[in-house]
C-alpha cells in the first residue's frame, strides 16, 4: 500500500537560516501522526511545506505517491485546521463549510448537503446561519474542522488546533478528534508542542528539535525508548543522570552513577566512556536494600501519587513518584532508604 | 452596533457634572463653526438677491426656481424643466465617479503594497504618500496644468520617445479634470484601505488556497469583502470632495468641463453673483451627498447585521 506523505530530505532555508535539515519521514494512510516539539523546531515550517504554503528549498514531498513539492496549495488534495482557525468572518457557518466544495465546482444542492452533513458531524447543525464571530471557540474549532474535512482530502493537516482551547475543551477534543480520524479513515498530521496531546491521540508521533527529527515512533516507543537526551527529556518527566559507563558485556553494560554507585543496564550501542541515563520517576520503588542508597530529602501530595526527592551520597536529586495506595508507605524526610530500579527502566541514552 | 453588555455611560449624576463643561467646548466649535454656516447657507437659499451680490431680507424661492425651471428668455412662458444645472450635476457626478474609480484602481495595489511591507518600513511609505500635501492645493493644480499643457513636458518627452507625432490634447478635458481630481484626493483614498489591509490577517488566504480557490477568487471572494469596509469610506472619502472641486476643474477643465464646485464659486466671486442661487446651488449639493452617505449607511448596517 502507498503510503500517504513520504518527505525526502526536506531541507527549509530562510536566508542564512536553516529551519529544517534534511528531514525524512514517512506517514502512513489513515494514521493519526503527531509532529511534536518546542515551538521553533521546525514542525509547524514542515507541516507548512506539506500544506503548500511554503517552498521546499530541497528534497521531494510525496502525496500517495506523487511528488507535490512543486504545486500551488489550492492544488493539493489536502486541507488544514488553522492554528486560529481562520473561519471567513464574512460568510455563514454553512457557506464557511461549503466553500471548498464550491471551488471544487460542486453543485450548490449537492454542497450544500455536503456541508450541512459536515454541520451534522461536528454537532453544529444549529448554528448553520451564524457569523463565525457569534460563536465560542469550540465552536469555532469545530467549523474550521467540518470547513476542512468537507472536500474529502487525502490528508488532514492540523496546526495546533486545539492551543486556544481551554483545558476541559482541549481534554473533550482529543478524544473527539482521535474518533473523527478513526471515523473518517483519513490521515491525520497533527502539530503540537503539548505532549500529552500527543501520546493521548497518536498512532505514531515523530519528535522534532532544532529542525531535526529525533525520533519516530508510538506513544509508548517513545516515552520507554528515547534515543537520545532530548526525546527523554522532552517527554514526560524523567531523571537524567551523567553516568560512565565501564564494560559492556553481553548487551548489559554496567555503569558508575554520581556517587559511586554501579547499575547494570541495557547498553544500546553506546562504548565506554560518559553517557547519560535516564530512569522515570515512577519506574523506581522504595526497598529495605535497593540497587541505590539514597536519602529522602521532601514529599510532596500531588492528589493520585506523591513525589519523593531523594538524593544520592553525592547529593544528587532523583525523582520519585510513589502511587496513594494503603500499600505503599510513605517515607518521612531524612530517613535512608534503598532505591530499586525496574529492569529495563533505565536507559542509557546517546546525547 | 451596540449589543447587551458594550459599554453604556457608567453612571448618572456623578458624570454628567464634569462631561457637560468639559464638552461644552466641542458643541461650541461644531454649533460655531459647523451647524451656524451650513444654516446661513440655508436661510440665504431662500432670500432675495441684490444686484451687487450679498442679499435683501425678504423671503423668496427664485433661487431654486432658477435651477430647476426653465420660464424662457424673458420668463414670461410656461415653466419647465431646465436642464442647464442638472446637467453640470450630471457632469460633476460623472467626473467625481471617474476620479474615484481611478484612485481605486491604483489607490488599493499602493495601500496593498504598503501593507504588505514589513512593519519597519510602512511609515516611510505613507510618509511620501503625504508628501505632495505638504504644498498648497493651488500651487500642485497649477503645476500640473503646466506638465499636461499641449507643449508642456509630458508631450515633450512622450513626442522626444517618438511615441506620438502631435501633442495630445490632455487640457481642457474631461480627463485632465480626473487627473486633477485624482492626483488631489489620492491619499484619502489609500490611507483607509491601507488602514483595513493592514489588519487583514493573510491566514484568511492560505485558508482560501488550502481550500483551492485560486487567486483571484481569494480575492474577489475573500480579500475584497474583508476589505470592503476600508474601500467604501476610501470612495466616500475621494468622492464627495471631487463632487464639490472647483480647483481642477476651473484650472484643467476649462469652459466645457465647467463643475458645480466653480458654478457654486461663480456666483460668490464676482458682483454679478447671485448669494442666494449659490446658496440654494449648495443646499442641493448637501442633499445630495446626505442621501449618498445615507444609503451607504443602510447598506454598512445591513451588512453587519447579517
Amino acid at each position: 500500500m502507498t503510503d500517504a506523505v513520504e518527505i525526502r530530505n526536506a531541507v527549509k532555508r530562510y536566508g542564512n537560516v536553516t529551519a529544517l535539515h534534511g528531514v525524512s519521514l514517512t506517514i502512513r494512510d489513515n494514521e493519526f501522526f503527531t509532529l511534536l516539539g518546542p515551538s521553533g523546531c521546525g514542525k509547524t515550517t514542515l507541516l507548512r511545506m506539506i500544506a503548500g504554503f511554503e517552498d521546499v528549498t530541497e528534497g521531494e514531498i510525496r502525496l500517495f505517491g506523487q511528488n507535490i513539492a512543486n504545486l500551488e496549495p489550492n492544488h493539493r488534495p489536502v486541507n488544514t485546521v488553522f492554528q486560529h482557525y481562520a473561519l471567513f468572518p464574512h460568510m455563514s457557518v454553512i457557506d464557511n463549510v461549503a466553500f471548498g466544495l464550491k471551488m471544487q465546482k460542486v453543485a450548490q444542492d449537492a454542497r450544500r448537503k455536503r456541508a450541512a452533513e459536515m454541520l451534522e458531524m461536528v454537532h453544529l447543525s444549529a448554528f448553520a446561519d451564524r457569523l463565525p464571530a457569534q460563536l465560542s471557540g469550540g465552536q469555532q474549532q469545530r467549523v474550521a474542522l467540518a470547513r476542512a474535512l468537507a472536500p474529502s482530502p487525502k490528508v488532514l493537516l492540523l496546526d495546533e488546533p486545539l492551543s486556544a482551547l481551554d483545558l476541559k475543551l482541549r481534554q473533550a477534543m482529543r478524544v473527539e478528534l482521535k474518533q473523527l480520524q478513526e471515523d473518517t479513515g483519513i490521515t491525520f498530521i497533527f502539530v503540537t508542542h503539548d505532549q500529552e496531546e500527543a501520546l493521548t491521540m497518536s498512532d505514531r508521533i515523530a519528535v522534532m528539535s532544532a529542525g531535526h527529527v529525533q525520533q519516530i515512533g508510538t506513544a509508548q516507543e517513545i516515552y520507554e525508548a528515547p534515543v537520545n537526551r532530548f526525546v527523554a527529556d522532552f517527554i514526560g518527566e524523567t531523571n537524567l543522570l551523567p553516568v560512565e559507563v565501564l564494560s559492556v558485556r553481553d548487551g548489559r553494560a554496567e555503569v558508575t552513577l554520581p556517587g559511586g554507585h554501579r547499575l547494570q543496564v541495557a547498553a544500546a550501542g553506546q562504548g565506554i566512556g560518559k553517557h547519560h541515563l535516564s530512569i522515570r520517576p515512577e519506574r523506581m520503588a522504595l526497598t529495605e536494600a535497593g540497587d541505590l542508597q539514597a536519602v529522602v530529602d521532601r514529599v510532596v501530595y500531588l492528589g493520585t501519587d506523591r513525589q519523593v526527592i531523594a538524593r544520592l551520597e553525592d547529593g544528587t536529586p532523583l525523582h520519585l513518584r510513589l502511587q496513594n495506595s494503603d500499600r505503599v508507605a510513605v517515607p518521612a524526610p531524612g530517613k535512608r532508604v534503598g532505591l530499586a530500579v525496574e529492569a529495563g527502566a533505565a536507559r542509557l541514552l546517546a546525547d | 452596533m451596540a449589543g447587551p453588555g458594550s459599554n453604556h455611560a457608567p453612571g448618572p449624576g456623578s458624570w454628567r457634572g464634569i462631561l457637560v463643561p468639559l464638552l461644552l467646548p466641542t458643541w461650541a466649535m461644531i454649533g460655531i463653526f459647523l451647524l451656524l454656516p451650513v444654516l446661513l447657507m440655508a436661510v440665504y437659499s431662500f432670500l432675495t438677491k441684490e444686484f451687487r451680490g450679498g442679499v435683501e431680507w425678504e423671503f423668496s424661492l427664485a433661487a431654486y426656481d432658477q435651477f430647476f425651471l426653465n420660464r424662457g428668455l424673458f420668463g414670461d412662458e410656461p415653466p419647465t424643466l431646465e436642464w442647464t444645472y442638472i446637467t453640470v450635476f450630471a457632469r460633476s457626478i460623472a467626473q467625481a465617479a471617474g476620479a474615484t474609480a481611478l484612485c481605486l484602481l491604483i489607490g488599493f495595489p499602493t495601500a496593498w503594497f504598503i501593507a504588505t511591507r514589513p512593519a519597519s518600513s510602512r511609515g516611510i511609505w505613507l510618509f511620501l504618500i503625504t508628501v505632495p500635501y505638504w504644498v498648497n492645493l493651488l500651487i500642485r493644480t497649477v503645476s500640473l496644468r503646466f506638465l499636461i499643457r499641449e507643449n508642456g513636458p509630458l508631450n515633450d518627452a512622450l513626442m522626444g520617445v517618438g511615441l506620438i507625432s502631435e501633442p495630445l490634447q490632455i487640457i481642457n478635458t474631461n480627463m485632465a479634470v480626473q487627473l486633477g481630481l485624482f492626483y488631489s484626493y489620492l491619499p484619502f483614498m489609500v490611507l483607509p484601505i491601507y488602514a483595513a489591509v493592514e489588519r487583514y490577517s493573510f491566514a484568511y488566504s492560505e485558508a482560501a488556497a488550502d481550500l483551492y480557490a485560486n487567486r483571484w477568487v481569494t480575492l474577489r471572494e475573500i480579500v475584497l469583502p474583508i476589505v470592503r469596509p476600508g474601500i467604501v469610506a476610501g470612495c466616500i472619502l475621494v468622492f464627495i470632495p471631487s463632487l464639490g472641486a472647483f480647483l481642477a476643474p476651473n484650472l484643467l477643465g476649462g469652459a466645457k468641463n465647467f463643475m458645480i464646485g466653480s458654478l457654486i464659486e461663480e456666483q460668490f466671486k464676482k458682483s454679478l453673483g447671485n448669494w442666494p442661487f449659490g446658496a440654494a446651488v449648495s443646499m442641493i449639493l448637501m442633499t445630495l451627498v446626505l442621501i449618498v452617505l445615507f444609503v451607504q449607511a443602510r447598506a454598512a448596517t445591513r451588512q453587519e447585521v447579517r
